[in-house]
């Protein structure tokens, strides 16, 4: 066990593979460790023919998949995908054993999976969860390793090579059967495909599964025939309504407006609410009211904005509809008005995750953010920020781009209500460090606005504009006074998972909740 | 008091708890709490000392709490107890 420089006790090899310590945002260079680009070997294909192989138990024989490999899928259906569910029976159905995962993230409806790593189908994650899977591991009820990763920081892993993907499976909702393929059209339609291509250009082996065959060619093409092994046909891919995850409405509750007025005053504090402004919000109702606010405010002013940024949702669409922004840089669609822009506007751009967030490369999106909105599940007084596990200990969430995003971006803005269910949201130590603090700039709760050190005349306009700053182990110390002490969750020294920095290096771990 | 019926009060929304109350021969308190780790012990104190304000020494409290802060808790209580006795 070593330390890392937040205090956190990190294994130095977890699940057979070496791992450094976290110690600051800056310290990995990639060209004094001399990380390369991952590189597959040169293939040839003088054939024009189809490259349909069947459904997906023909193209899992077809692609070579064996015992001990790792295959990947992407989460662009989010919890409406069937791909990854229908592609773990058929590797079970063929008596494949000792899978890894290094899908771009996994849903509540993967819960089906749950069997097959208990039959030791599969044996890892190489890749965070949401909801069944995590929990039951963090309860110490289900064994597989588990490596979180930020979406910066799994494009990383892949592309460095860290975590090598023999076969991708992707779903590819608009398909030709030479494999080019789109996400914007057909009865899956997702979007963006921003986590597939980076497995589409690094996999050694990359599938397009298909719902939608189309005459050839499939255009405008997402990824194209030139890196495409292999193309099955499946009944469905799954339910494109079911990626929405949360609320498309702005919120009605009164601490939440409040919080949101509270982050809008943030943002036009922070000086960079004019022509050229550059934002990200993720959705929920707190964070679509925030954009309300940004909304109005640039239309009062007449601001014309550069891009709106992450997963993109219906909100941001109609700001660039409206001409409020000159274009979006979308990784991922949260909701059906994304997916239908994304498909007929070329100012809404399709962005690989690589692109927006890798930090190994010569200049990702999240770099040229002014502000950004991102959520909790705790805060820290060091203004270090848990979204993976909850107060309970139990591993729910996955990153997505928090840290990425909170690194990238100028302002940094992370909204939460003080007190969740009696649980203080504003605590002495976070459970579980996604995010360091010293990314962080602006904690805002109805209680008040802790702004960090690193921003010193946002904390003189704020205070100017007579906005309630607090300090922040003021801010906890008023929710203590409401909640009452929480009784610290116990652990085991059983360290069943990794909280990976987008730098590859451990922020944190995942241990056993005591029983 | 004298707890002569069963009474309740509460919702199970969140930050919220509902308290069952009835009579019995001795007094028994079961606390159920999506916080019961981090926060049981101060529920029970609370709970203690609201049973002891009213002169409650019989009866069955049964509390389904969903994160409520002390205030609540006291009130619902309190509300319960109103109705229980009357």
């Amino acid at each position: 066990m070593a330390r890392n420089s937040l205090g956190r006790e990190i294994p130095e090899i977890f699940n057979g593979k070496r791992y450094i310590p976290y110690r600051d945002p800056h310290a990995i260079e990639p060209e004094t460790f001399h990380f390369q680009r991952a590189s597959r070997v040169l293939k040839r294909n003088y054939s024009g023919s189809s490259k349909v192989v069947g459904g997906l138990r023909e193209a899992i024989v077809a692609s070579g998949l064996k015992d001990g490999m790792t295959i990947s899928t992407h989460h662009h259906l989010r919890n409406g995908d069937r791909l990854l569910n229908d592609l773990v029976r058929e590797i079970d159905a063929l008596g494949i054993r000792d899978i890894k995962i290094a899908s771009s993230s996994i849903h509540i409806v993967h819960a089906e999976l749950i069997p097959y790593i208990r039959k030791g189908v599969i044996t890892a994650l190489e890749c965070g969860v949401n909801g069944p899977i995590g929990e039951q591991i963090s309860k110490g009820e289900l064994t597989c390793p588990i490596v979180v990763r930020s979406h910066g920081g799994r494009a990383r892993s892949v592309i460095s090579g860290e975590v090598p993907i023999d076969v991708a499976f992707l779903a590819a909702p608009c398909c030709d059967e030479y494999g080019n393929f789109n996400g914007f059209y057909g009865p899956s339609a997702c979007g963006s495909l921003g986590y597939a291509l980076v497995d589409a250009q690094y996999a050694r082996k990359v599938v397009a599964v298909t719902d939608h065959l189309v005459p050839y060619p499939a255009l405008p093409f997402s990824v194209a025939q030139n890196i495409v092994d292999i193309v099955a046909t499946v009944d469905s891919l799954g339910d494109p309504r079911k990626i929405v995850s949360s609320t498309t409405q702005l919120t009605k509750d009164p601490m939440g407006l409040l919080i949101a007025k509270y982050a809008a005053t943030v943002i036009d504090s922070s000086g960079y609410l004019k022509n050229g402004f550059s934002f990200q919000t993720g959705t929920g109702g707190i964070s679509l009211a925030v954009a309300g606010h940004v909304r109005d405010m640039m239309r009062a002013r007449r601001i014309k904005g550069s891009f709106g940024c992450g997963g993109i949702t219906g909100f941001f669409v109609d700001m660039l509809d409206e001409g409020l922004f000159e274009g979006l840089f979308d990784v991922q669609c949260f909701d059906l008005k994304a997916v239908e822009s994304i498909g007929r506007n070329r100012k809404h751009q399709e962005m690989s995750a690589g692109l927006y967030a890798n930090p190994f490369n010569m200049g990702a999106v999240v770099n040229r953010l002014d502000c950004a909105i991102l959520s909790a599940t705790e805060i820290d007084v060091d203004f270090n920020v848990n979204v993976n596990t909850e107060s309970s200990g139990l591993l729910l969430h996955n990153t997505g781009g928090h840290c990425d995003v909170a690194k990238g971006a100028k302002v940094s803005i992370i909204v939460c209500p003080s007190i969740r269910g009696r649980l203080p949201m504003v605590r002495d130590e976070v459970t579980t460090i996604t995010t360091p603090g010293e990314t962080v700039g602006v904690v805002v709760t109805e209680r008040g606005i802790a702004v960090n050190d690193h921003l010193p005349e946002l904390k003189a306009e704020l205070i100017r504009r007579r906005a309630p700053v607090k300090d922040i182990h003021d801010l906890r110390d008023e929710i203590y006074a409401a909640t009452g002490a929480p009784k610290p969750v116990e652990f085991t020294d059983e360290v069943v998972g990794l909280i990976e920095y987008l730098d590859g290096t451990i922020i944190d771990t995942v241990r056993t909740v005591r029983a | 008091m004298k707890i002569v019926k069963k009474g309740m009060a509460g919702t199970m929304q969140s930050s919220d708890l509902m308290v069952f109350v009835e009579p019995a021969d001795s007094l028994q308190v079961e606390i159920e709490s999506t916080v019961i780790r981090q926060f049981g012990h101060l529920i029970r104190v609370k709970v203690d000392e609201v049973l002891a304000r009213n002169g409650v020494s019989a009866g069955l409290i049964r509390l389904t709490d969903r994160g409520a802060l002390d205030y609540a808790i006291e009130a619902r209580i309190e509300t319960a107890l109103q109705r229980a006795s009357a």
